[in-house]
């Protein structure tokens, strides 16, 4: 497969899975902005979302003013955002385009319509879109685009390439939502364990569509430390850290595979590493740690992986 | 002036087209506008549409598609691609022949000005023999008709014709449409058109390839408007979509990037022109060739497809000459007539059509997509003083042809039925052998009276029909 191929596939799952991000990170200020009792106001929770997203000094520049409008704009419809669920959509619809004729008819239907479906929201009045529908939409047409893919597309090199961006930017994702969550949200340590704090917790299991999942899982309260071991340590858990990790690691395992020994496997080998460190944690562990630490030291990894993924592969052995 | 209308001879339905005629007469209203926009929703979900330079707007523009098939007949088209043939065969000698000894022009038949002062001469590869002394690998060759048995061959395209991909997909979406036209009529397949584009690589590659050769399609990008055609041709051959980034020179090869590696390529079917090709022989500033290809061509490690140089067979100036290159080289008559042709540079021509602009058509010598053309008799007075000027300031850059009386087909428009005129382009294979698939694409001017049937200037396209015996 050309190097170029393999790069366009890798970033269509990783642009496909960042809108899904983005429309979740909407929805999670949404929710957040309904409960009125932090000391700043919702002001503040916007933005630290923001802030978790690498986008505030983007959005203060060109907004100024942090306003649900603005806010649902930037997020949602802005292509000065590279983060924005539009931009992500049309950046993996490119990159779907580019590589034509490696994704089956279905994908590409399911890609353009998400495309095409977005455009015609973007010409819609404001006022007549809520920002529920906005989120329902993204992740309906991206569950979709997935779906088709898992059920078109042929177990080759290509389909690897494809989910290890899906992996890379889930697990990244997930660590980066919590961090908000733990590091940023939560205005100061009184506040740990408080009816705010579990509420946020519980927003964030909303966002990840997890909510009904952690009770199957866990039962009862939901407390820090058990939604934090569900989205970290639960191998069942869909979006947790370890999942999206283990899938990483299983396409990278595809592709050494299917390549043999001629072809460099540093990117699996630290994704190896890097999951077997994960899977020698327990949730205390975690905590004694400190979260924001071990998350942190988790994200760079991540980083890591992809960088290896992208000297393995995707430049071609020159 | 009085056209031939390929359906009808007066109210009586010719021979090729009865059936169709029943289908035509039987069909309701909104059926036909439900169908039409079936078949918009089916272009538009494969991704088929067209750009068009300079007119901003929607990027991704379809091309009209009409529902109403033209018809040959067996015997008709066994006369055109028995000329088409031998105007495929003769054009490759002629490219064999001018970069190698010109005997054509010391024998004095061709100007040797026209040969060598030609912006699509390449000096780079004089003396340079491709596989099978084939320059130009895929031949379109614009035809049009006058009457039931006069064709004219309006323009050959020899380097990179576009266009196939619409052959192919009207075909396709007409069988998913209206499967019972094609049980009903005995229609001649055109889908092997991919295999035979494959083999006729795989047969020109280098002697230095001693595999399976690799075959790659080149294009310049996704912003290209023919980007469609050029991943949908190599989906259909199963080779690669390559850019020039994705390619790179190492020693006495071409290799491309891939997640395994170097893997080396043997033929490049080129979409990009000669001049970006490779940064160090032609154009330095082009960033969508690939630095050292001309040299590992040269040396004979790789096949390119077509040969870099084949544009001068098909300038509009040397085109004048093409029935006397049949002559030459195959000491045949030529079968496929030539529209008459004035050359502005020739004194005498030059004085007959300036005093004949208003019922000539002028065209500029290196134009194409219907631009920079004149088209006398639809053309208003001050529109032909503007172009008479731009004559005047080069007459070497123009000829001039006669307005051709462009036979018509029935073609859908809002009220039902209505002539419009037509064109078309089939295309030749020139590898081991010299084939081509019965049909071609069939161009439609819409424009009611319209002659242009280009697609930059509103013309839509229809299925081409061959009926077997």
């Amino acid at each position: 497969m050309l190097s170029r191929t393999a790069a366009n596939l890798f970033w269509m799952g990783r642009h496909l899975e960042r809108a899904d991000t983005a429309a979740r990170l909407l929805d999670v200020g949404q929710r957040i902005t309904l409960l009125p009792n932090t000391a700043s106001g919702y002001q503040n929770e916007w933005n630290s979302l923001l802030q978790a997203s690498g986008t505030a000094s983007l959005f203060a520049d060109k907004y100024g003013e942090i306003s649900q409008e603005n806010i649902e704009e930037f997020i949602f419809f802005d292509r000065d955002n590279p983060s924005s669920v539009m931009s992500c959509i049309e950046r993996a619809r490119e990159s779907g385009r580019i590589v034509r004729t490696a994704l089956t008819s279905q994908v590409w239907d399911a890609l353009n319509m998400a495309y095409q479906d977005l455009r015609r929201i973007q010409k819609m009045p404001r006022d007549k879109i809520d920002t529920a529908a906005l989120t329902d939409v993204t992740t309906s047409h991206t569950s979709t685009v997935r779906g088709a893919i898992n059920a078109t597309q042929l177990r080759n090199d290509g389909w690897h390439f494809m989910n290890l961006g899906y992996g890379l930017e889930r697990a990244d994702a997930t660590a980066r939502l919590l961090d908000v969550k733990y590091y940023v949200l939560l205005p100061r340590i009184e506040f740990v364990g408080s009816g705010l704090d579990t509420y946020q917790w519980q927003v964030i299991l909303r966002a990840l569509s997890a909510h009904r999942a952690y009770h199957w899982a866990y039962g009862g309260d939901i407390t820090a430390g058990r939604v934090a071991d569900f989205l970290i340590l639960n191998g069942e858990s869909p979006r947790s850290l370890i999942t999206s990790l283990y899938e990483a690691v299983w396409n990278l395992e595809g592709l050494a595979k299917r390549y043999g020994e001629t072809v460099p496997t540093n990117a699996r080998d630290k994704a190896r590493e890097v999951l077997s460190r994960l899977q020698a944690h327990d949730i205390d562990m975690v905590f004694d740690e400190g979260l924001h630490e071990f998350l942190t030291w988790f994200i760079g990894e991540i980083g890591t992986i992809s960088t290896l993924v992208h000297e393995d592969y995707l430049l071609g052995g020159s | 002036m009085s056209y031939y209308n390929e359906m009808y001879e007066g109210s009586r339905v010719r021979e090729p087209y009865a059936r169709l005629s029943q289908w035509v007469e039987t069909m309701p209203a909104d059926f036909r506008q439900m169908k039409q926009a079936e078949a918009e929703a089916l272009f538009r979900r494969i991704g088929i549409t067209f750009a068009v330079y300079g007119e901003g707007g929607d990027p991704d523009r379809l091309i009209p598609f009409d529902m109403m098939p033209r018809v040959f007949e067996q015997s008709e088209w066994r006369k055109l691609e028995r000329g088409i043939k031998q105007r495929a065969r003769a054009l490759n000698a002629f490219l064999r022949d001018v970069y190698g000894r010109a005997e054509i022009v010391r024998a004095g038949r061709i100007p040797a000005r026209l040969v060598y002062q030609n912006d699509a001469y390449e000096k780079a590869v004089v003396g340079v023999v491709p596989p099978r002394g084939v320059y130009s690998h895929i031949i379109g060759i614009d035809l049009v008709r006058t009457s039931k048995d006069e064709f004219f061959v309006l323009e050959d395209n020899c380097r990179t014709p576009s266009g196939v991909s619409y052959m192919l997909e009207n075909r396709e979406i007409m069988m998913r449409m209206f499967p019972g036209l094609f049980r009903g009529n005995r229609i001649e397949p055109v889908d092997q058109y991919p295999d035979l584009l494959r083999r006729t690589l795989e047969s020109v590659a280098p002697a230095k390839c001693n595999d399976r050769p690799t075959c790659v399609v080149l294009t310049p990008g996704h912003f290209n408007s023919a980007y469609y055609e050029h991943s949908f041709l190599a989906n259909l051959m199963g080779v690669e979509l390559v850019e020039g980034a994705d390619l790179f020179v190492d020693g006495e090869f071409v290799f491309m990037r891939t997640t395994q590696g170097p893997k080396r390529v043997d033929v490049i079917y080129r979409r990009i022109d000669d001049p970006f090709l490779d940064p160090l022989c032609f154009r330095p500033d082009s960033m969508l060739g690939v630095p050292g290809l001309m040299d590992v061509y040269r040396s004979g490690g790789v096949s390119i497809c077509s040969a870099p140089g084949a544009g001068v067979a098909d300038d509009k100036a040397i085109y004048t000459f093409v029935p006397e290159m049949v002559r030459f080289y195959l000491g045949e008559e030529p079968m496929l007539q030539n529209v008459q042709t004035w050359t502005l540079w020739k004194d005498d021509d030059y004085r007959y059509v300036m005093e004949n602009l208003p019922d000539l058509v002028v065209k500029e010598v290196h134009g194409s997509g219907g631009y920079g053309m004149l088209v006398g008799p639809k053309s208003t007075k001050e529109e032909i003083e503007i172009f008479r000027k731009k004559i005047e300031a080069d007459p070497g850059n123009y000829i001039a042809q006669p307005t051709l009386a462009l036979s018509t087909c029935p073609t859908f428009v809002a009220e039902g039925l209505a002539p419009r005129h037509v064109d078309l382009r089939p295309y030749c294979l020139c590898g081991d052998r010299i084939e081509l698939v019965p049909g071609g694409l069939t161009r439609v001017a819409l424009r009611e009276g319209s002659l242009v049937v280009n697609s930059s200037q509103g013309g839509g396209v229809k299925d081409t029909w061959v009926l077997s015996e």
